[in-house]
């Protein structure tokens, strides 16, 4: 991009958002205080402005919720019709829309994502989530996984995609009858309270939906609580493991949707340009806090300078800075530890002699950020293709054959998502066949449909959320 | 910096199987992902300094076009008038960056601009179907240069594109461009006929071998005339085309841009696509007539702080 062309600030007003001083917790339908928990302070990323106070809830926290979210289920909501239960549903999914621009400048104010992915992005996907399994919800018979809610579901969701997790968990529990406790992510607690207010709203029973916030021991409390039927977690492997773990051996069900690091494989006869922006939209979008973000570039030789070349072209026109500027490309990192992460990350990889190139971008002064980076000369020994790095910055490999490709892209214990770039439709549908992940994507990257399932191989986790195959996690 | 898409072989242009071979093998478009990209720039929010900017920089590469069979001597003075002052209540506005008419009204035009800086174009080539006996297209061309056209718009001959006679395209153009002489040449592909944005690829890099000096998207008689994902198509073939050469070529998308708003969303896709090098009238154009008294009033606007209206800017 020029200097000619400057384009001035065009923020979006943060007017339309009423942020609390201090949150309770979302149980039975109403914000109580904390009985055992400790209150947690929420910041912008991109500022490390204090944008609330919110409470960790504590093991008896999570009991009353529990207990109200056992409640409903046996009383009401387990045994109110199909097409009652959507009612509901679509009444949420309407006041969403309603409400979202508000909620936009919410996500992003307390995620750091910019204005434009939250509002053309995640609003959208988290409504069409509401409307799709609102109308499963009388039709449960032909989803082929039986109609019989499991009771009560445990969801702990991460701070990537705070509200579209949120989506993704309740949408389908509540088609299927059931009810939640869900605990949002430490650093993005603010529009999952949000939504409790939207139940409230709504008038949806208490109890029916539960928002616990709280740190890591918060949700182990709600993870081991006995009272709970279903675990369903999205986030690191890491945790993953741990809560596997914990659930294994009890009559729990659980499903996990954790890391990846997937494969972004560009053929000699693809559409560069648009290879290109599938490049930099698999890996930029979302600062790449996103678990199926193509972070690993398979490029065929025979084109990998041409290639690289375009890359940084193209990666020199993102504009870094206010994720509330309608302009801006890419946001702050979520937090001091993620950025630190990252940081360390990054620096094995110019260890390893792996070569580094970022965007020159200017770096706010206050604020966690990262440039967009890129990494050549990497190789499958490399700690940064196996590692899951969670931010911006992608690791470029090369392959002469389609069957290098496809030995390199399953060589990584991960499998959630991997990406396909050519204009031969045959091998498009044979890499598909061959790849070992939840989704390809061909000749494009990290588009997301309620009605398409989404989920993992290996140590990406397993359950699939989204389409008919997501009511599997939430019916016997 | 070697681009693969750009080693043009020597002999490129010596049969229609090496000029097959050649642009068949540049790097398909992808329709879906040219779309996104287009309409994710379409999202871009200019305001304030750069609304200024980008609204005078506009009007700086209109080419302010009259093509009507009604055309009269009377329309085309009024039309000078117009692009040479387009707001006489504000000496800081620019002027357009040339007259487009058809060839019968240059000398007319060129007699009301003279030395105003605001050149003549002319549609030539038997515009805009291009049908026509090659040596009558090039009489068109010689008429319009004679009688003082800066600028020649011709017109491919879509029908040999299309099948696969992309020699006699490529000297066709070759002839046009030496009957213009000194006059400047554009390309004009008319993509709402070619269909595909990999046509519209080929066409660019076509127009571009065989000499011209800018590709244009449409004789405005033809929908769809100018979109985006066609502009941003061609803006990256002029892109990819210099890194070859060392040639810059201009674009000229024209017909269906009316809007302020229109207007800045190209802006937008030049600014990220091709760069500061072509955000000037010597290299970018738009082919217009209801544009200009868009940007007028949003002109206004930014000065005064209010919508005035169409009474306030004048017909032409």
């Amino acid at each position: 991009m020029g200097k000619l062309f400057d384009y001035a600030p065009a923020p979006e007003s943060r007017a339309i958002v009423n942020i609390g001083a201090s949150y309770g917790l979302f149980i039975n339908g109403e914000f109580v205080d904390p009985v055992d928990g400790e209150p947690f302070k929420t910041v912008n990323p991109a500022s490390e402005e204090v944008l609330a106070e919110v409470s960790a809830a504590g093991p008896q926290d999570v009991d009353r919720a529990v207990t109200a979210a056992r409640r409903a289920f046996d009383t009401t909501w387990s045994r109110m019709p199909g097409r009652e239960r959507a009612k509901y549903l679509f009444r949420i999914a309407r006041i969403i829309q309603e409400r979202a621009r508000e909620l936009a400048v919410l996500e992003s104010l307390d995620n750091g994502k910019p204005i434009k992915e939250s509002r053309d992005v995640d609003l959208p996907l988290v409504a069409a989530h509401f409307f799709y399994y609102a109308g499963w919800a009388d039709k449960l018979k032909y989803s082929g996984y039986g109609e019989t809610p499991l009771g009560v579901a445990g969801q702990v969701i991460p701070w990537n995609f705070p509200l579209l997790m949120l989506a993704w968990k309740i949408a389908p529990a509540l088609a299927c009858g059931n009810t939640v406790v869900l605990k949002p992510a430490e650093t993005t607690p603010l529009t999952a309270l949000a939504f409790a207010e939207i139940c409230q709203q709504a008038e949806l029973p208490p109890g029916v939906v539960n928002i616990l916030t709280g740190a890591g021991e918060t949700g182990r409390a709600l993870v081991e609580h006995s009272g709970i039927d279903k675990i369903a977690f999205t986030g690191s492997t890491e945790v993953g493991k741990a809560i596997a773990k914990s659930v294994a051996g009890t009559r729990k069900r659980l499903t996990l949707e954790l890391g990846g690091k997937a494969a972004n494989i560009v053929f000699d006869d693809a559409p560069i340009d648009q290879a290109i922006e599938g490049i930099v939209g698999g890996i930029f979008f979302n600062q790449g806090h996103v678990c199926c973000a193509g972070s690993r570039l398979l490029v065929q030789e025979s084109v990998a300078d041409d290639v690289l070349e375009r890359l940084r072209r193209r990666m020199s026109t993102l504009r870094l800075g206010d994720p509330l500027d309608k302009n801006t490309d890419v946001g702050a990192i979520n937090s001091a530890a993620q950025l630190q992460k990252i940081r360390e990350l990054s620096q094995i990889g110019e260890d390893e002699g792996a070569e580094r190139w970022s965007a020159a971008c200017e770096i706010p002064d206050r604020g966690f950020w990262y440039p967009p980076t890129v990494f050549t000369g990497v190789t499958q020994a490399h700690r940064i293709a196996r590692e899951e790095i969670f931010g911006p910055v992608l690791s470029v490999l090369t392959f002469r054959t389609p069957d290098e490709a496809v030995e390199k892209a399953n060589n990584t214990p991960y499998g959630l998502s991997a990406g396909v770039w050519t204009d031969k439709g045959s091998r498009i549908l044979s890499m598909a066949n061959r790849l070992r992940a939840g989704v390809v994507w061909a000749n494009t990257f990290n588009k997301f449909d309620p009605t398409s399932p989404f989920g993992g191989y290996k140590e990406s986790g397993f359950g699939r959320e989204g389409g008919r195959h997501g009511l599997e996690g939430y019916l016997r | 910096m070697t681009l693969t898409a750009a080693a043009i072989p020597t002999d490129v242009a010596s049969s229609d199987a090496a000029l097959r071979r050649f642009l068949h093998g540049l790097p398909g478009v992808d329709q879906v992902g040219a779309d996104a990209r287009a309409a994710a720039l379409g999202t871009r929010s200019i305001k304030t300094t750069a609304k200024r900017w980008a609204i005078d920089t506009a009007i700086s590469m209109i080419d302010l076009t009259t093509l009507e069979g009604q055309d009269t001597h009377g329309k085309v003075k009024a039309l000078c008038a117009k692009g040479v002052r387009p707001d006489p209540t504000d000496a800081t506005c620019p002027r357009v960056a040339a007259i487009c008419v058809y060839p019968d009204l240059v000398a007319i035009a060129k007699e009301q601009l003279g030395d105003s800086g605001v050149k003549v174009a002319s549609v030539a080539t038997n515009f805009p179907s291009g049908r026509a006996a090659l040596s009558v297209k090039l009489a068109d061309v010689r008429a319009a240069v004679a009688d003082g056209a800066d600028e020649i718009d011709m017109v491919i001959d879509r029908g040999a594109f299309l099948s696969g006679r992309y020699l006699e395209v490529y000297d066709e153009i070759v002839q046009v461009k030496a009957a213009c002489g000194v006059a400047h040449l554009k390309v004009i592909l008319e993509t709402g006929e070619l269909a595909t944005y990999d046509n519209v690829r080929r066409a660019s890099w076509l127009a571009m071998l065989a000499g011209g000096d800018f590709i244009k998207t449409s004789t405005g008689k033809v929908s769809p005339a100018a979109t985006l994902p066609v502009t941003l198509v061609m803006l990256e073939a002029v892109r990819d085309f210099r890194e070859a050469t060392g040639r810059q070529i201009g674009v000229k998308p024209a017909g269906g841009i009316r809007t302020t708003k229109d207007a800045m969303r190209y802006l937008v896709m030049v600014n990220e696509t091709a760069g500061d090098d072509w955000l000037t009238p010597d290299w970018f154009r738009i082919g217009a007539s209801g544009l200009l008294n868009d940007l007028l009033q949003q002109r206004h606007k930014l000065t005064t702080g209010h919508y005035d209206g169409p009474d306030y800017v004048t017909i032409d």
